[in-house]
């Protein structure tokens, strides 16, 4: 008997189509860590609508929840497709997967400003520093210097997601590695439960055209230089835990999401507080300089952590919480005829 | 205060007078006011119940370019814009002398005594108005005495004209509605201006306006306006839209109502409004609200509906409702921001790259605004599909008279949407699992759920990509082949749900064909041609793809003249397309330059072509 979690279902309920990416391609175990953890959470896969652009990254939706609707829309347009959908019915959890091409070149801008809104979205960007449909051309992640067959040198600096995210304003701005799957696996349960937009950069190797060793992207860089910020545990908001003293370093620190659960850091930087977004972004540039690839939960804006916490796209749209947009019929949405009378009373009538 | 309104003596006795029959026609400086004042004209002309419109004629500038306003004044409803100016007025110094060569022979030049134009004209009648000087007597204080001095050419007006003084107060009253000292001071200029005529000039001119019966019960409204409010009540749920002349006012205006009208009485709203990036993420929005079961809706204009196409495909294949509203300024590029133009209509139809054919609403008037505003999104969701509505600045922008908005007469269609027990439903009745392409109805156009359904088997993957009638993914020639004829069926089945082409026919051998707000020019046009001797028989055409009227349209008359404002004759092209039988029958009567067309050019050329 396969095992069930606690609504009933087996992982197989979270299965989508058979995958067509690559042997081996990182995007494959981004796909099973969200099945994972959305078996290992009960979430029902009814509640969840999944979103991609174009590309690799945004094929793979198509490979996991196959009881979810889906729409894999434009090339750079996942975020406002989400945005206009997920308004329609705020009960529903949206899941957007995208990739380095997707979101950091032809979507940049809607990357920025979905941000800016905040929308309740688990933005995962699976990033690998190379187009892959296209057959191997410079992504804009891709690092200054990596060498690619049909393209040489790449002499352009990189775009950094996550710095963007930052920059942009974003709550919840994690990275972390395709290789790394119990990382993994909790940054999506603790993306799940935040209440707004949760980016999630994956360094997610392209094993068929930027795999080599030497390359920041590929497995073998990855593994080796990947330093993890902490490790992390997820706990459900029924098993409440808190903890409110100052952290000694090593220690674990609980950080409270708006729902009640939390995140468990058992810290591996003492230093590091992923609530400050300046020293986020200061991590992430220093990473560069120590060549290593730092994952984990860079920052986090919960009501415990900013003393003013940014409001979500759909409290700032003042959206209905008893029932959804789409549910709505004439009575709700045609205003009456005396609606249209006093309209017309106070055009300049002749 | 009232005053005496009574037309005054002192035309040369040779002339005749000119009632209720011209065009006024004032040039200001953009940024200056100057529209509550030509607003406040139109509104006590229409009061006085004798048929007007409005035509502001304005620069892509916040402010300093110069401006003007036409209103044309017709007894007998012809209110489309003319080449001729009978009565002009400069107030602008940089176009004064350009102003005054628009006057017709014998017409009115009225102008600021500071303007000093250099050789007057010997045959035109010119007026002098002391505006700086009535404007600081006003009282007004200094920031205030630009905006009030386009008062006194209202009251000067008044005089000349006989408009009725009780009317241009119910017109400033509505325009400064709550704001009793801004209405007190705007009068006292119209006032002071009126009786400085009065002592000061003597009145040489034939123009006059009498009151009429003519605009009873009618209201004045833009189009932009209208249709906002049809959008409204056609309980419109999502819209996302980018700012862009002209269109940004249909959205702005839209937003206000929803805020007044579809707020619940716990605050919350029943509907979103994102004032998106770029008019990429708008319709990409409005596409994901759509496909998510809202009433979505998206404004534009031509160049953001350059940006928009690729996103207009998807609508199309993935067959998502949505709502477009294309108020069309002067393409391509950049073009005239401020001007209006018919020329979107074959990009608009066949956005895409691929095979696509889609459905174009045109509504003449603010009150086919205002109807297609609802019906766009009933036409939407019953064919699942993006529907194009083809205003264009002059509708959208300028002041229409108009009926009263009617309710709709027909309750909201949401077309074929299956939730929980509805697909439970159609399951058990047909016996087969759902698919969401699939086509059970034969009409081409297959069920749909929408995200939130929460029924298992609801749930499908939709996507721009191949796919077959379960929305799985498809490379199959067979499958791709057979989708894309069944969604060409839905079109071809659907078009008894667009708005059916309007005729005006009494077996004329000449047919003219026109669409959207050169309709506006077309009774006059048709009038001058049978002072021509030419009897002509009139189809509107409100929408595309095209009724099987419209090919009997053609095949009924020897020639069909197809008025358009665009420079290639873009309808013209489409009817000889869909009905290449009768293809020698249509001949293009089409202009572009950035105005409204005019009767005269339209019957001139028309004539010209009937030799």
């Amino acid at each position: 008997m396969p095992k069930t979690n606690a609504i009933g279902l087996t992982k197989a309920d979270y299965k989508g189509a058979p995958s067509t990416l690559c042997q081996g391609c990182g995007h494959n175990s981004i796909l099973s860590q969200i099945i994972a953890a959305l078996f290992e959470m009960s979430v029902r896969p009814e509640d969840v609508v999944k979103f991609s652009g174009i590309g690799c990254s945004s094929k793979a939706p198509t490979y996991m929840l196959s009881r979810s609707f889906g729409f894999n829309g434009l090339h750079g347009r996942m975020p406002p497709l989400a945005t206009g959908a997920l308004v329609a019915d705020i009960t529903v959890k949206g899941i957007g997967m995208s990739g380095d091409g997707d979101t950091a070149s032809i979507g940049m801008g809607h990357f920025k400003h979905v941000l800016r809104r905040n929308l309740p979205l688990v933005y995962i960007v699976a990033n690998n520093g190379v187009y892959g449909l296209t057959k191997g051309q410079f992504a804009p992640t891709a690092e200054k210097g990596l060498t690619l067959k049909h393209h040489g040198q790449n002499p352009y600096m990189p775009i950094d997601v996550c710095l963007e995210a930052l920059a942009g304003g974003a709550t919840f701005v994690a990275r972390s590695f395709a290789g790394d799957p119990k990382q993994l696996k909790a940054l999506i349960k603790a993306a799940f439960h935040h209440n707004g937009l949760a980016v999630i950069d994956v360094v997610s190797p392209c094993v068929t055209f930027n795999n080599d060793p030497s390359a920041r992207f590929s497995y073998g860089w990855a593994r080796d230089h990947e330093a993890p910020l902490h490790t992390l545990d997820f706990i459900p908001p029924e098993e409440e835990i808190w903890l409110d003293r100052p952290l000694e370093p090593g220690e674990r620190r609980p950080i409270r999401l708006h729902d009640g659960s939390v995140i468990v850091l058992e810290q591996v930087r003492e230093d590091y507080d992923p609530t400050d977004r300046f020293a986020a972004m200061r991590a992430i540039e220093e990473s560069y300089k120590r060549e290593v690839l730092l994952t984990g939960l860079l920052y986090i804006e919960t009501p415990d952590t900013a003393p003013v916490v940014r409001e979500n796209l759909f409290e700032i749209l003042n959206l209905p919480e008893d029932k959804p947009l789409n549910r709505m019929q004439e009575p709700e949405l045609r205003p009456p005829r005396d609606a249209l009378e006093e309209i017309n009373r106070e055009m300049f009538v002749a | 205060m009232t005053l005496q309104t009574a037309p005054r003596a002192g035309v040369h006795p040779s002339v005749p007078e000119v009632v209720n029959d011209f065009s006024i026609t004032v040039g200001t400086i953009n940024g200056t006011g100057s529209q509550t004042s030509n607003l406040t004209l139109l509104r006590a002309l229409f009061r006085m119940g004798i048929p007007v419109s409005g035509k502001n004629i304005f620069p892509s500038n916040i402010q300093g370019l110069p401006t003007w306003y036409t209103i044309r004044v017709n007894k007998d409803g012809f209110v489309a814009r003319r080449e001729t100016h009978e009565i002009v007025v400069a107030m602008n110094p940089a176009t004064v002398h350009e102003d005054m060569e628009k006057v017709v022979p014998g017409g009115v030049f009225l102008y600021a005594d500071h303007l000093r134009p250099q050789g007057l004209r010997e045959d035109v009648i010119a007026y002098t108005m002391p505006v700086n000087r009535l404007a600081r007597e006003s009282g007004a204080p200094p920031r205030l005495r630009d905006y009030v001095a386009n008062m006194v050419y209202v009251g000067v007006l008044a005089w000349v004209l006989g408009i009725d003084m009780e009317a241009l107060h119910a017109a400033l009253a509505y325009h400064f509605r709550g704001k009793a000292k801004a209405l007190e001071l705007n009068y006292k200029v119209v006032v002071d201006a009126y009786q400085w005529a009065e002592e000061h000039l003597e009145k040489r001119d034939p123009y006059r306006v009498a009151p009429m019966e003519a605009t009873r019960g009618l209201i004045l409204a833009d189009g932009n306006t209208a249709a906002a409010l049809g959008a409204l009540f056609g309980g419109v749920q999502f819209v996302s839209w980018y700012p862009i002349t002209p269109s940004t006012d249909l959205a702005e205006t839209l937003e206000r109502y929803l805020r007044r009208y579809r707020v619940r009485e716990d605050g919350k709203h029943t509907f979103a409004v994102i004032q998106a990036e770029d008019e990429l993420a708008a319709i990409n929005m409005a596409i994901g609200a759509g496909w998510a079961g809202l009433r979505a809706m998206t404004a534009t204009s031509g160049p953001g509906l350059s940006l928009m196409t690729e996103a207009i495909g998807l609508a199309y294949y993935a067959e998502v409702p949505v709502v477009v509203w294309d108020v069309q300024r002067v393409g391509p590029s950049t073009g005239l921001p401020t001007r209006t133009q018919q020329g979107d209509i074959l990009f608009a139809h066949f956005a895409s790259h691929g095979d696509t054919e889609h459905i174009l609403l045109f509504p003449a008037d603010a009150n086919e605004a205002f109807e297609f505003g609802w019906r766009a999104f009933d036409i939407a969701e019953r064919l699942q599909t993006i529907v194009f509505v083809m205003s264009d600045l002059d509708l959208g922008m300028n002041h229409w008279m108009a009926r009263p908005f009617a309710y709709p007469d027909q309750p909201m269609d949401r077309g074929k949407v299956l939730w929980e027990e509805d697909l439970e439903r159609w399951e058990q009745e047909r016996g087969v699992p759902w698919g969401r392409y699939l086509d059970v109805d034969g009409d081409g156009i297959p069920y749909r759920t929408v995200m939130g359904n929460r029924r298992p088997g609801a749930a499908y993957f939709t996507r721009g990509t191949g796919h077959d009638e379960y929305a799985r993914y498809s490379e199959d020639p067979e499958v791709w082949h057979r989708m894309v004829h069944r969604i060409k069926k839905k079109y071809r089945l659907g078009r008894k749900y667009l708005p059916r082409p309007v005729a005006d026919a009494t077996g004329a051998e000449v047919g003219i064909i026109a669409y959207g707000t050169t309709n506006q020019a077309i009774p006059e046009a048709r009038h001058f041609l049978e002072q021509r001797g030419i009897a002509t028989d009139y189809m509107r055409v409100r929408a595309l793809p095209f009724h099987e009227e419209v090919g009997d349209f053609l095949a009924r008359h020897r020639v069909v003249y197809v008025v358009e404002a665009n420079r290639d004759g873009q309808m013209a092209m489409l009817l000889r397309m869909a009905y290449p039988r009768w293809a020698d029958r249509v001949r293009s009567v089409a202009r572009t330059d950035g105005l409204p067309l005019t009767a005269a050019f339209i019957a001139d050329g028309i004539a010209g072509q009937e030799g």
